[in-house]
């Protein structure tokens, strides 16, 4: 196999790729904040931010770190590095076609990154590009050439994740090895497959929808206009009446099963890492395969929570309501099921442990207000408040983030063929966990007190709003001041990096006394003629003592009488 | 289900329990085939080259995955079509205004859709023709290349008629264009082009993919790799018939 | 008009802005039942969290599933039941049925980013508006259709001028984009959407002004389109109202 349709090249590369994205939405980030809580701070280099561009900054931190941070990272970057060994596989079913994948995701990002560098700048109406505001030039500056970008990225990226989907699909389908029956496959299999199934359903129906909002900007069609629309000074006359609501649809329909599409994978390996250092089986493990399937369902079916107050018929609103406090119940087992597996476990808090019970608290933390925010009446008063922003930005940025360094601590030595340094990982872990809860905890509560999302400053016109967001502004330097602290505290992470990679390999065999296929002597070589990989239990399959364990490829039987 | 490459008797199902810790789960001793081109030893390999049944099963369920993909698309514009169908707007004197008219439908779209069900039929026949046991032995075994020849024929003629279909669409478009009905003139026929043009797209895929096949057919020194491209071209373009069929009665009658 | 009495805009240890409407009580108790809840579970689950990890094994045996699972599994489910339910029925009393017929009625319309309040006058019937008629410079920003008789007396405000304790049927629009109406003082919020007019009623209780914002992102000014709910007294209110009624049919004729 050529070394670059290898799925570890591939792998490598969608990991390289959203370091790159990451590192651009950080300074984002930062940039944002910056001007929140010091509107006239002049940003080096440039002056101070103009209102379109701090418009500019959020919509493509939103967009870079949605799609090229969490989408790309753990569910195309991992599932290539891990996968294919932990299902005893060696290799990815089409590899021309990860290639691809891989390749149109670049291409995807170059084109995104494009956008800053266009006349009138990037597109400024959000990651969720609510037409008319995205409909026409006229709207508003990056609304022309910028926003054209902005769709032909997103659209290559559909395709791109759909493509990469397609693989994972077939891959674990039909390449796991012997033995390995559908309930012996870890979680993080799980985790992958789900949100594979979710990307090729929600990223077609994305497809469609930009398809015809670019039909809408060029062709003079009207799927989501009204019949006239005044915008800046010009009727747009375009044939049809279409509805602005039907984008919202079209676009929540995929957004929501987005968001789980980042998460699950992270749900899965923080299940088996913390079964790992726990020592102890995964509690309900079945229970764990049917919730990531449930969540995965009614995950299809919950995208109006978006559009409680957006204009929809009421009783849609309660529909949408019910559905999506359902799916608040099979993430509370799966969180019920880490406390139980963690429960009196003492467990070895390892770095990879430790991003992993950060990845707990985090869930729990930024999940528990999703189901205020699923009912209506109280959506209605946080809807594009700040509360909103707190709460996705622990469960999905922070939570996700939190996935994706336990995977890269963890799964180390088989990435690197070298561990990474346990004090500066727990370093890292201790700031970033502190940072993360020190920015968002208070965005709930200059969410509560009314703060909307977007505002590029909080003093608009002087009156009783610019009262009410003044109020703000001390926990807004609070805020900042630890976004500025929370991006520190990822210097050690990049100088451990740094500082293993240029230590010698060394040859670790099995370092964590894991239990699944990706640690089994040969699991990455290639093409290993000599032996068959063959599977004979579950993971996570410990002694009661927790002293002892049996791997899946272990041909043991029995565990060895426990010493006393 | 027509025959793969693989001696049945051979190819077994096992069952692997769980809880039986230990127990060696029975080994795998699918054989057959024409894989790599190197060594008979199918057990040897790695998972994925074993046989060409491993291979053509794998194919397929991607493509099953790519069509379920692709098929969302068109439910979404399929939707889409529905809701502005029946939107309209109240005007400034209160009457209700819809837009839509609805695009008649050129006759010769009816001529197409025949000629996509017929090729459809020939690349059938290709298809069957690549699993013909008995001359698949004679492939394989290099006495002659009985098989290729037959589906290279059927492919040719599928080709043809594809592009035919094609050809077809495209009349369809320049009699729109003749009575003046563009892209931009309603919101029915946005829709009009927007259907065929996305179809079109696929078939022009698929066209592509049947170019491929006769290329391999006629290049590609392993059966089983001709198998596997045959095969998901021809389901592909089964795939594309029927949702045309679909596409077309909506809009011959759901306007 | 009486200038607003100076209090702090937010209090308490949610940082929740005062409420001035009538159905703002029961959704304010709503609200903090719910943020208490969730503080409780949060600090429960992380209590379990430590717990667990810091107490020394006793037993080896893995735990019963319907302890450790099913039953704490249902209690949530049931307290998850009770908050929907719970919040249904405000939800339902809100917004399933439209405003009194004898409500005030005000128009609100979007367009970026401004806000403007149009009120039918003595009439009490809106004029038609048609966007081609829209001019701004000539004072007439909504494109009322000057051939149309009820649009004579209706006047058109910057500011949203409510009396206190009478309920209002706000009627939303928007000209270009679409745009959040939010009144987080009246815990009000909904979008106008362009080519959609959606109705919301509600009954502001405390006099004073309050702050509207726009909440949905539409463009680069859109964290300036702010305007200012002023609610009085329903004898000022009369008077207000009485005084720009005199000036539009003085303009008329
Ligand atoms: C994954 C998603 C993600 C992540 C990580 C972040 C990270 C951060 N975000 Fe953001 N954010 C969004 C997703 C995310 N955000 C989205 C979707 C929006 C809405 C956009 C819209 O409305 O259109 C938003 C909007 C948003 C706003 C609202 C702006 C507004 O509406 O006015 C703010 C304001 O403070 C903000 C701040 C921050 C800050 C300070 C961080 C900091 O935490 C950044 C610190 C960064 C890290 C801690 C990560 C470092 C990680 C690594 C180095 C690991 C890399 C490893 C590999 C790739 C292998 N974000
Ligand atoms: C990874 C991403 C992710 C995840 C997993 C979730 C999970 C959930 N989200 Fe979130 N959400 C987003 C990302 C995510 N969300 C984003 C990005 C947005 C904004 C988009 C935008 O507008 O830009 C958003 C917005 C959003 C809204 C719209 C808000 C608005 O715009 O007004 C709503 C409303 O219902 C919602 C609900 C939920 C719910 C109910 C869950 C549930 O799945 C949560 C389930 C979890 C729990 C319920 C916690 C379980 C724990 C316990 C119950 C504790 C147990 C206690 C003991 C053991 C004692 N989300
Ligand atoms: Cu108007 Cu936002
Ligand atoms: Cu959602």
């Amino acid at each position: 196999m050529s070394r670059l349709t290898d799925h570890r090249t591939i792998g490598f590369g969608y990991l390289l790729l959203s370091l790159l994205a990451v590192l651009i939405g950080t300074l984002l980030s930062l940039a944002m904040r910056a001007h929140l809580a010091w509107p006239n701070w002049p940003l080096p280099l440039h002056g101070p931010i103009l209102p379109e561009e701090y418009l500019a900054l959020v919509t493509m931190h939103g967009t870079l770190m949605l799609f090229f941070v969490l989408t790309v990272a753990p569910q195309s970057g991992f599932s290539n590095l891990i996968l294919p060994a932990q299902i005893g596989s060696r290799h990815m079913a089409f590899p021309r076609l990860n290639a691809l994948g891989l390749y149109l995701t670049a291409l995807a990002l170059f084109t995104l990154l494009a956008a800053f560098f266009v006349p009138g700048g990037a597109p400024i109406g959000g990651w969720t590009a609510y037409p008319p505001l995205s409909e026409t030039a006229l709207a508003g500056p990056g609304q022309g050439l910028g926003m054209d970008l902005w769709l032909a990225s997103i659209a290559i990226f559909s395709i791109a994740s759909t493509l990469s989907s397609i693989n994972t699909l077939t891959t674990i389908l039909k390449l796991r090895c012997e033995g390995m029956t559908w309930q012996r496959l870890p979680l993080t299999v799980w985790g992958w497959f789900t949100a594979a199934l979710l990307s090729v359903l929600a990223f077609s129906v994305l497809l469609a929808a930009l398809l015809l909002l670019f039909c809408d900007r060029h062709l003079h069609s009207a799927f989501f206009l009204p019949a006239q629309d005044l915008v800046n000074g010009v009727l747009l006359q375009h044939h049809g009446d279409g509805s602005p609501l039907l984008w919202l649809h079209l676009f929540w329909f995929f957004g929501h099963p987005e968001v789980y599409i980042a998460i699950l994978p992270g749900m899965g390996l923080t299940s088996m890492v913390i079964a790992n250092f726990a020592h102890r089986r995964v509690f309900a493990y079945r229970l764990m395969i049917a919730t990531t399937l449930l969540i995965g369902f009614l995950g299809i079916l919950v995208w109006g929570h978006h559009m409680f107050v957006a204009g929809l018929n009421p009783f849609a609103g309660t529909a949408f309501s019910i559905s999506t406090m359902a799916i608040a119940i099979p993430a509370s087992a799966k969180v019920l099921s880490w406390l139980a597996t963690l429960w009196r476990s003492r467990p070895t808090l390892s770095t990879p442990m430790l991003f992993a019970l950060g990845f707990v608290s985090l869930f729990i933390t930024g999940g528990i207000t999703g189901p205020i925010l699923a009912q209506p009446i109280l959506d209605e008063y946080l809807h594009n408040t700040f509360f909103v922003v707190a709460h996705f930005h622990l469960i999905m940025a922070m939570a996700g983030i939190f996935g994706l360094f336990c995977a890269i601590y963890y799964w180390a030595p088989l990435l690197f063929h070298r561990t990474l340094s346990e004090p500066l990982g727990k370093l890292h872990f201790w700031a970033t966990i502190l940072g993360a809860y020190s920015t968002f905890l208070p965005m709930h509560f200059t969410g509560l007190a009314g703060e909307p999302r977007h505002y590029a400053q909080l003093s608009g016109v002087a009156g009783p709003a610019t009262d009410l967001l003044q109020s703000t502004l001390p926990l807004q330097r609070h805020i900042t001041a630890s976004a500025i602290f929370l991006v520190c505290a990822q210097l050690p992470f990049l100088l451990n990096l740094i500082l293993s990679l240029r230590r010698p390999a060394q040859h670790l065999d099995n370092p964590w006394q894991a239990t699944t296929m990706e640690w089994a002597p040969n699991a990455l070589t290639p093409h290993p003629t000599e032996d068959q990989t063959i599977v004979y239990r579950e993971p996570c399959h410990y002694s009661d003592s927790g002293k002892e364990f049996l791997t899946q490829w272990s041909t043991a039987s029995t565990f060895s009488p426990e010493p006393e | 289900m027509p025959t793969t490459f693989t001696p049945p008797e051979i190819d077994r199902h096992h069952h692997i329990s769980d809880g039986n810790n230990g127990q060696k789960p029975p080994t795998d001793k699918r054989t057959g085939g024409n894989g790599d081109g190197d060594g008979d030893n199918f057990s040897n390999r790695p998972q994925g080259h074993r046989g060409p049944r491993e291979r053509l099963s794998q194919a397929r369920v991607g493509l099953f995955f790519a069509l379920g993909g692709d098929l969302m698309f068109f439910v979404a514009l399929v939707s889409v079509f529905f809701v502005t169908k029946a939107s309209g707007h109240f005007d400034a004197y209160s009457h209700f205004i819809n837009e839509w008219l609805p695009t008649a439908i050129p006759t010769i779209l009816w001529l197409n859709t025949a000629v996509l069900l017929l090729s459809s039929v020939t690349a059938e026949v290709a298809r069957q023709a690549m699993f013909r046991e008995h001359d698949a032995m004679d492939e394989w075994f290099g006495i002659g290349r009985p098989i290729s020849k037959r589906a290279t024929l059927w492919l040719s003629l599928t080709l043809f008629l594809g592009g035919l279909f094609l050809a077809g669409q495209w009349a369809a478009w320049d009699q729109l264009a003749a009575q003046h009905v563009f892209f931009r003139t309603n919101p029915s026929s946005h829709f009009f082009y927007l259907i065929t043009i996305t179809h079109a797209l696929h078939l022009f895929l698929g066209i592509i993919g049947l170019i491929a096949a006769l290329m391999f057919l006629q290049f590609s020194r392993s059966l089983s790799t001709r198998q596997v491209v045959v095969d998901t071209t021809v389901w592909y373009w089964h795939v594309m018939g029927i949702l045309w069929v679909f596409l077309f009665l909506l809009l011959e009658y759901g306007q | 008009m009486q200038p607003p009495q100076a209090i702090s805009p937010t209090h308490g240890f949610w940082n929740l802005p005062i409420d001035a409407a009538q159905h703002g009580h029961t959704l304010d108790t709503h609200l903090l039942l719910n943020l208490w809840i969730a503080l409780g579970l949060l600090a429960l689950a992380h209590l379990i969290l430590f717990l667990g990890l810091a107490i020394r094994k006793r037993s080896a045996r893995p735990a019963r599933q319907l302890l450790v699972e099913y039953l704490p599994l249902a209690a949530l489910t049931l307290l998850f039941a009770f908050l929907a339910l719970r919040s249904e029925r405000l939800w339902a009393a809100q917004r399933y049925t439209g405003a009194d017929l004898s409500a005030m009625q005000v128009e609100v319309t979007g367009m970026q980013f401004v806000w403007y309040f149009r009120y039918p006058g003595a009439d009490a019937a809106f004029g038609n508006t048609k966007l081609s008629l829209v001019a701004p410079a000539e004072g007439n920003p909504l494109g009322i259709d000057p051939n149309d008789r009820y649009g004579h007396d209706d006047f058109v405000t910057s500011q949203l001028v409510l009396p206190a304790d009478r309920e209002v049927d706000l009627t939303l629009r928007a000209q270009d984009v679409i745009h959040g109406f939010s009144v987080p003082q009246m815990r009000l919020k909904q979008n106008a959407v362009p080519g959609q007019t959606t109705h919301i009623h509600f009954t502001p209780e405390t006099p004073g002004d309050y702050a509207i914002l726009c909440t949905q992102v539409c463009g680069l000014g859109y964290y300036r389109m702010m305007a200012t709910l002023r609610v009085l007294p329903q004898p000022a209110f009369n008077a207000w109202l009485q005084s720009h009624e005199a000036a539009m049919t003085e303009a008329s004729q």
